[in-house]
C-alpha cells in the first residue's frame, strides 16, 4: 500500500496523519478551483452592482440595520431557518421540506465539519492559498494517509459524522430525483420547466454527492473512512484488487463541482448565494423601487424556481394561464424580456398568494407594480376637483365627528348597499356614535390607482382623504372594504386614528358585550378576501364572529392559501372569461364541506362569488345583522 | 370683428375624416372590449368621479368613434380607476384597462 504514497513524507502529526503529496496538489483539483474562482468573482461583481443600484437612502438603511442588534439577530435567525433548514417548506409540505433541508443544511454541514476536521488535524492547510486552503478541505480525504495503527477516537468520530452527513445529503438527492418523476408524491401538482442552464446545474448537483461517496470510498483504505466509505472500499477491493486506481473518480467529482459553480450564475441555483442577501435587504426594510435593479435584482436572483407558486397561483384554474405565474415572470425578468414581463405584470391578479407561500419570500407583486408604474405613472389626470370636495366634506364633518367613529364605505360598498345598511343597523344597535364619511358622495381610497401603477395620481386621492379624516377629529376610522383597508394601513399617515375593518370592529363589539348575537345551526363557510387576509393579516377576527352566529365549516384552501375570487382590481388585462374560471375554482374550494351559505367580507368578492355559487352568498355584516339580539331601544 | 349682436354657432357636424382610424385600431388591439360596448350607460351611472365632474366612459367611446378624441380624453381625465364600472358592465368589459389604454393611446 505504501507504494501508492508519495516518496517524501511531508508532515506527521501525533495522530498519524501524513500528507501524501508534498505540495498538497494534484491536477484533478483544477476544475474545482476554476469553478470556485469564477463564482467568487461573479458574486463580488454582482454584489457591487446591486449595492450600486440601491438608492443612497437605502444603503444607509441597510448599513444601520447591520449594526442594530435586534435586526442582526433576526438576520441570523432568518438565514439559518430559511436558507438552511427551510422551515417555511417544512410547515406546509414536510417531505419537500426534508428534501430541501437535507441538501442545503447537509451540504452546509459537510463543508463546515470538513473545515473543522482540517483545522484540527492539518491546520497548516487552512493558512493560505499557497497551502491549498481553497480546495484542500474539500478534497481532504484524497491528500492524507492515516496510519491505521494510530487511529484515534477523535478521528473516528469525524469519519462517522462526515459519512452520516453524506448519507443525509444523499437521501435528499434521492428524493429530488424521485420528485422529477412523481412530483405529486412530494405535494407538488405543477413543477417548473427547467431551462438549459438549470438542467446542467441540476444534473451536476445530483452527481456531486454520489461521486463524493465513490471517490472517498476508493481512498478509504488510505485516508480512513466511516460506515459508508469503508465498506464501499472493501467492495471495490474485492472487485478491482488491492491496487485501486482512484484518480478518475476524484477527477469526476472535481469536474462536477466546477461545472456546477460555472453553471450556477445562469441557473436557478444562484438562489443559494443570493437568498442571504435578500434576507438582509428585507430585514433592513428596503422596498422595490426599480423593477429590475437594486432590491428587485436581489429578489430575481433569490428566486429558486421551485415552482411552489405554480400550485398557488389562482391562474392555474386554466392550464394555458400557468405561464403567468411568478416563477416564469421572474425568469423573463432575469432575461430582460420586457415584452413578456409587461404582459405578465398586467395580467396578474395581485392576490399575493405566491408571495405568501414563497419559501424565499420573493415579493413579485411589488415588482409587478413597479413595472406597471413605469408604464402608467405618466398618464395625465385632472384631479383639481378633489381639493374642492375635500374642503367641503371636511367642513361638514369637522364639528360633529370629534371623538366619534368615522365610517368610510368606499366605492365598492356603494354598489352593494346591503353592506352599508347592515353596518348602520349594527352601529345603531350597539349604541355607537358615528358619522358617515361618504354617504352621498365620496372619492376613491387610491388603492386601485396604486395597483395600476399610477402612484402620483393615487397620492392625490390619499391627500384629499387624509385632509377630510384628520379635520374630522374622529378617533376610529371604520372601513367595510378590505381594498381600502390595505392602502389606509400602508400609505396613509393618520396618527392617533385607529384604522379598523368591520370584521375586527364587530368582533370587538361582541367581545365587549356591546353587541349580542344568537347562533343559528346553518352551516357556513368563510371566504378570505385577498386584501384582508394576505394583505392585512386578518384571519381570526371574522372567524370568531362567524363561529358565534353559525356553524363554521372549512374551505379546502383557506386563510393565506385562500383562492382569489378572480375579480380582483389587481389585474389590468385579464378578461371576463378567465375571471369567471377563477371564480368557479374559488367557489369549488369553498364548497368542500357542503356549506349552506358562503360568507365573505369584501364587496368585490361578494359580487364575484354570488355570480358563480349555487348556495346563497352573504356579506359578513349582513349575516351578523340577521342575528342581532339587542333590543332596538338599547 | 364687428359685433353684430349675434353670432353663428360653430358647426356641430361630425367630420369623420378627423377620426384617427389607426389609433382606434391600436386601441382595439390593446383592449378588444372597446368593440363590445352597447352604450347602455351603466358605467356612467355608477361612476365615482362622475358625481363631481363630467366623466363618462360611454360618451368617451362614442366620441372616439366619431373622431373626437380630445373630448374622450377630457371625459376620462377625472377617472380614479375605482373599478365600479367594471362591476356593473352587463357586457363584462374590462373598463379599467380600456380607460388606461385610451389615456395612453390618445394622450392629450
Amino acid at each position: 500500500m505504501i507504494h501508492l504514497l508519495s516518496a517524501t513524507v511531508h508532515q506527521i502529526t501525533p495522530e498519524g496523519i501524513i500528507d501524501r503529496y508534498p505540495n498538497s496538489y494534484n491536477h484533478f483539483v483544477l476544475p474545482f478551483v476554476i469553478g470556485i474562482t469564477f463564482i467568487l468573482i461573479y458574486l463580488f461583481i454582482g454584489l457591487i452592482r446591486i449595492l450600486y443600484h440601491l438608492s443612497g437612502e437605502d444603503r444607509i438603511k441597510l448599513l444601520k440595520s447591520l449594526f442594530n442588534p435586534k435586526t442582526a439577530w433576526k438576520n441570523i435567525k432568518d438565514i439559518f431557518c430559511d436558507c438552511l433548514l427551510h422551515t417555511k417548506i417544512w410547515k406546509r409540505k414536510p417531505l419537500l421540506g426534508y428534501m430541501h433541508s437535507a441538501i442545503a443544511f447537509g451540504w452546509f454541514l459537510l463543508i463546515v465539519v470538513g473545515h473543522i476536521e482540517v483545522w484540527l488535524f492539518a491546520p497548516r492547510h487552512l493558512s493560505g492559498l499557497t497551502e491549498g486552503s481553497l480546495y484542500y478541505p474539500i478534497f481532504y480525504r484524497f491528500f492524507i494517509w492515516i496510519n491505521p495503527a494510530h487511529e484515534t477516537l477523535r478521528g473516528s468520530v469525524f469519519f462517522f459524522i462526515m459519512d452520516f452527513l453524506l448519507l443525509y445529503v444523499l437521501s435528499g438527492i434521492g428524493l429530488a430525483m424521485f420528485k422529477r418523476v412523481r412530483s405529486i408524491a412530494l405535494g407538488m401538482r405543477h413543477t417548473t420547466k427547467p431551462s438549459l442552464a438549470d438542467r446542467i446545474a441540476l444534473y451536476c448537483l445530483w452527481l456531486i454527492f454520489p461521486l463524493r461517496l465513490l471517490a472517498e470510498g476508493f481512498t478509504a483504505d488510505l485516508s480512513g473512512g466511516g460506515f459508508l466509505t469503508r465498506p464501499l472500499n472493501w467492495v471495490f477491493r474485492a472487485f478491482f484488487g488491492n491496487e485501486l486506481n482512484f484518480l478518475p473518480t476524484w477527477w469526476a467529482y472535481s469536474i462536477c463541482l466546477g461545472l456546477f459553480f460555472i453553471a450556477m450564475p445562469f441557473s436557478r441555483y444562484m438562489h443559494i448565494l443570493t437568498e442571504p442577501l435578500l434576507i438582509l435587504f428585507r430585514n433592513a426594510g428596503l422596498k422595490v423601487r426599480h423593477p429590475r435593479k437594486g432590491f428587485a435584482e436581489a429578489e430575481i436572483y433569490a428566486c429558486s424556481s421551485c415552482g411552489l407558486c405554480l400550485d398557488a397561483c389562482p391562474m392555474n384554474a386554466q392550464k394555458k394561464n400557468l405561464k403567468y405565474s411568478s416563477v416564469y415572470f421572474i425568469r423573463f425578468l432575469r432575461r430582460h424580456n420586457k415584452k413578456k414581463t409587461k404582459e405578465i405584470a398586467e395580467k396578474c391578479l395581485m392576490c399575493g398568494k405566491c408571495y405568501a407561500l414563497c419559501p424565499v419570500g420573493v415579493n413579485s407583486p411589488a415588482i409587478r407594480r413597479a413595472i406597471r408604474e413605469t408604464q402608467n405613472n405618466s398618464i395625465n389626470c385632472n384631479y383639481s376637483y378633489l381639493d374642492t370636495y375635500a374642503g367641503k366634506a371636511a367642513e361638514v364633518l369637522s364639528d360633529k365627528t370629534r371623538g366619534k367613529i368615522l365610517y368610510f364605505a368606499g366605492c365598492m360598498s356603494h354598489l352593494t348597499p346591503k353592506i352599508i345598511k347592515s353596518m348602520e343597523t349594527i352601529l345603531q344597535a350597539s349604541g355607537q356614535e358615528y358619522e358617515f364619511m361618504d354617504r352621498n358622495e365620496g372619492i376613491c381610497c387610491g388603492r386601485p390607482l396604486m395597483l395600476a401603477g399610477r402612484t402620483d395620481a393615487a397620492r392625490k386621492t390619499i391627500e384629499a382623504n387624509t385632509k377630510i379624516i384628520k379635520d374630522s377629529g374622529c378617533t376610529i376610522l371604520l372601513l367595510s372594504c378590505p381594498i381600502c383597508l390595505k392602502i389606509f394601513k400602508e400609505e396613509y399617515s393618520l396618527k392617533g386614528i385607529e384604522v379598523i375593518h368591520y370584521t375586527q370592529f364587530i368582533d370587538r363589539l361582541i367581545k365587549e358585550g356591546k353587541l349580542k348575537v344568537s347562533k343559528s345551526s346553518s352551516a357556513i363557510v368563510y371566504h378570505d378576501p385577498c386584501e384582508l387576509g394576505r394583505g392585512c393579516g386578518i384571519y381570526e377576527e371574522p372567524r370568531n364572529v362567524l363561529r358565534a352566529v353559525a356553524e363554521l365549516k372549512k374551505a379546502s384552501k383557506e386563510k393565506d392559501e385562500s383562492i382569489c375570487c378572480g375579480y380582483s382590481l389587481g389585474t389590468l388585462t385579464l378578461d371576463e372569461k378567465d375571471k369567471a374560471k377563477i371564480a368557479e375554482s374559488s367557489v369549488s374550494s369553498l364548497m368542500a364541506e357542503d356549506p349552506e351559505e358562503i360568507v365573505t367580507a369584501c364587496p368585490m368578492c361578494y359580487r364575484a362569488i354570488r355570480s358563480k355559487a349555487e348556495v346563497p352568498v352573504k356579506d359578513f355584516a349582513e349575516i351578523v345583522c340577521e342575528r342581532i339580539e339587542n333590543n332596538d331601544k338599547n | 370683428m364687428i359685433d353684430f349682436g349675434f353670432s353663428v354657432s360653430p358647426s356641430s357636424r361630425i367630420n369623420l375624416d378627423n377620426a384617427d382610424k389607426e389609433k382606434f385600431a391600436r386601441l382595439a388591439i390593446a383592449e378588444p372590449d372597446v368593440l363590445k360596448c352597447m352604450a347602455c350607460g351603466s358605467c356612467t351611472a355608477s361612476c365615482t368621479a362622475g358625481a363631481f365632474e363630467d366623466t363618462s366612459l360611454r360618451r368617451a367611446i362614442l366620441s372616439l368613434q366619431n373622431g373626437l378624441s380630445d373630448d374622450a380624453s377630457k371625459l376620462l381625465s377625472h377617472c380614479m380607476l375605482c373599478g365600479k364600472c367594471t362591476m356593473v358592465c352587463p357586457r363584462g368589459i374590462n373598463t379599467r384597462h380600456l380607460i388606461l389604454s385610451i389615456q395612453k393611446i390618445y394622450s392629450l
